[in-house]
């Protein structure tokens, strides 16, 4: 499986800290405990996604998802681990391959208008892109943003038109036909369809699908909406305060989740459907990153835990083939 | 039948703008009786938020409540006086709004701001609004509500913070609540345990609610009934069964379809075409007509509400289903 991957995260690791000031260094000097604050965002991810495939990342806030996405885009630069891109770590390729491959790897954000720059036209925003990096002569620029365009589904007549001249979906359209003018071969979603109503929303998932089949792009899809994410991938991670916690198929994550995280996650996403329901909510809230729980990470809401796991992190294993969950449960209750 | 709890009649709310009048709500009629959950159901600029708004009086100018009756225990609120208002406010209708940290005062403790809210309706003392806003913040599921009392709002998490916002609409015991997407900013499990205390809460002190959302998916596990909106007008009604399993409205359809759901993986989603119409320049006719795949030339004049029952509508010349049966699941 790995020798078809086309980004492969081996241990990747993002820690934000914050400096101490004046005063605390001072006070430290004096012999106070003081520690630099440092949130460790994403702890350890190892995840390969294989080349045309749909990978949903789906968790909730403060799980480092977004993070995580922003690692693989390379936005951020990660504190510890490697980053494979087709089976080559980034750090060792030379300076023209790495730029070549960042440029294959592009960010669909969630909000189109604070990453879309106002100011700029539409064939500006698009344009410029392919042209700074040599991809496009600039004479041809405005007919290749035209044809950009409309494979995503806009009328090259706004070509003259800014941003804020569009609605919510346009502007969406608009994002994503700024990632693909560099010719990506994968996209990492960021909540694109999140701020989107359910009929735009539509719209889009079906734009991100026909794109995949007409460009054979990859994505890694990342979204804290289960029903999105169980519509457009081929396999879900799910992560929990900074690791995944599970990863397997979509169709049997959904089906049968492994993890309690996973089942209640999926327990509680409200379904359209007919029944009344009365929800049977897990207890309690999603820890600070500040100061994650010992030990796996969900024990205190976990309604299975067991002193083992306050005291042990488990690890990521393989439960059956291409499955993989974090729990000590498939330990000790056996196959 | 009874008189309702709550009865919304012709209901119009227009906006008075230098670029012409945006009619947000044009016509909704809505009826709700005790305990009874109505999910009210639209996306952006369907008028869903300023329905509730309208229902309670807070519409700001230049938006003005321009038609229609608002009777609530057969007493008009369309044409009463701000003091009258005042006094149900709060007290026999409450609101949850979406973003709670705009609603709680971020300089003042949280006890402080629950103590003014029993005060501000009834001559008791401190201590006793003190007990009772205890007891309030124990009913949502707050733990240790002896120390919360005296934290600000900064130190919640969202989640606690919509908790504390349920809080403090419940502690008049009213008989209506009116909550205009309470979840939407939440995680799937808070969200879920908000909607676990709600539930609770209405079978227990039958308080009726209004719950203003955009998701179909909140609506079908927590309402009674549904209106679904539409440009400013309520387009169909009915009980959740009726909405979610034979939707008779094309645009009722359109969002069922376009939700992603299970039975559908990796199939293109059957999206509604097209966009929702801006409201300083509808279609004439049904508003939905240029996205419609059943129009045909009847709806250039608006369909009016016809259905079964009262309760029971829809606003659509050419409904699912009606020479077909049986295309609808």
């Amino acid at each position: 499986m790995s020798t078809a991957s086309i980004i492969e995260l081996d241990g990747l690791t993002k820690r934000f800290s914050r400096k101490l000031d004046v005063v605390e260094r001072f006070a430290r000097r004096l012999g106070a405990a003081i520690d630099d604050r440092a949130v460790q965002a994403v702890s350890g991810v190892d995840l390969s996604i294989a080349e045309g495939e749909v990978v949903g990342l789906v968790g909730e806030s403060g799980c480092g998802k977004s993070t995580l996405g922003r690692m693989v885009a390379g936005i951020l630069p990660p504190s510890a681990g490697t980053l494979r891109w087709r089976g080559r770590d980034l750090r060792e390729l030379s300076p023209a391959d790495r730029h070549h491959a960042n440029l294959k790897i592009q960010m669909v954000f969630q909000d189109p208008m604070a990453s879309l720059n106002p100011r700029l036209r539409v064939a500006d925003i698009v344009g410029e892109a392919p042209v700074v990096h040599g991809l496009v002569p600039r004479r041809q620029a405005e007919d290749y943003v035209a044809a950009t365009l409309r494979q995503v589904g806009l009328d090259p007549a706004y070509l003259r038109r800014y941003p804020h001249q569009f609605s919510g979906g346009q502007r969406q359209r608009i994002g994503i036909a700024r990632a693909l003018a560099v010719k990506p071969d994968v996209l990492v979603c960021d909540e694109s369809v999140a701020a989107l109503d359910v009929s735009i929303q539509a719209q889009i998932i079906n734009l991100f699908m026909r794109l995949r089949e007409e460009l054979s792009l990859t994505y890694l899809f990342i979204s804290h909406d289960l029903g999105v994410v169980e519509h457009i991938s081929d396999r879900t991670a799910i992560m929990y305060l900074g690791r995944i916690v599970e990863l397997a198929p979509t169709p049997e994550l959904f089906d049968k989740p492994n993890h309690p995280y996973a089942k209640a996650l999926l327990d509680e996403a409200p379904r359209v459907s007919v029944e009344k329901r009365r929800f049977a909510p897990i207890r309690g809230e999603i820890p600070s990153p500040l100061d994650p729980p010992s030990g796996c990470a969900f024990h205190p809401r976990c309604p299975h835990a067991m002193p083992r796991c306050s005291a042990e992190r488990p690890a990521l294993r393989a439960i059956a083939p291409r499955r993989w969950s974090a729990c000590h449960l498939n330990e000790t209750t056996g196959p | 039948m009874t008189e309702p709890l709550l009865r919304v009649d012709g209901l119009k709310t227009h906006f008075l703008t230098r670029a012409g009048t945006v009619k947000a709500v044009d016509g909704v009629d809505l009826r709700l009786d005790r305990g009874e959950i109505l999910g009210l159901v639209g996306e952006s600029g369907s008028g869903k938020s300023v329905t509730g708004q309208s229902i309670l009086g807070l519409v700001d100018p230049p938006g003005r409540v321009v038609g229609g009756r608002v009777l609530f225990q057969g007493e008009d609120l369309v044409g009463a006086g701000e003091k009258r208002l005042r006094a149900i406010r709060g007290r026999r209708i409450a609101m949850i709004f979406q973003d709670p940290m705009m609603t709680l005062n971020p300089v003042l403790s949280i006890g402080t701001q629950m103590v003014e809210a029993v005060q501000a309706h009834e001559t008791v003392g401190r201590a006793e609004a003190w007990e009772r806003s205890r007891r309030a913040l124990a009913r949502v599921g707050i733990a240790s509500p002896d120390e919360r009392l005296a934290s600000y709002p900064h130190q919640f998490s969202g989640g606690m913070r919509q908790r504390v916002a349920i809080a403090i609409a419940l502690l008049h015991s009213p008989d209506l609540i009116i909550a205009d997407e309470p979840t939407t900013a939440l995680d799937v499990t808070i969200q879920a345990q908000i909607l676990f205390e709600v539930q609770t809460l209405c079978r227990e002190t039958g308080t009726a609610l209004i719950w203003v959302t955009h998701d179909l998916a909140v609506v079908s596990a927590l309402a009674d009934r549904v209106a679904v909106m539409y440009a400013g007008r309520v387009v169909e009604t009915g009980t959740v069964t009726e909405i979610i399993g034979n939707p008779r409205h094309p645009y009722t359809r359109g969002l069922l379809e376009s939700v992603p759901s299970r039975n559908r993986r990796g199939v293109p989603l059957r999206s509604i075409p097209g966009m929702t119409p801006s409201v300083l320049d509808l279609p004439e006719g049904c508003a939905f007509r240029p996205r419609c795949d059943r129009s045909t030339g009847a709806c250039t004049t608006m369909p009016e509400l016809v259905g079964e029952r009262e309760d029971r509508a829809w606003r659509c010349w050419n409904p699912v289903g009606a020479e077909a049966r049986g295309d609808a699941a």
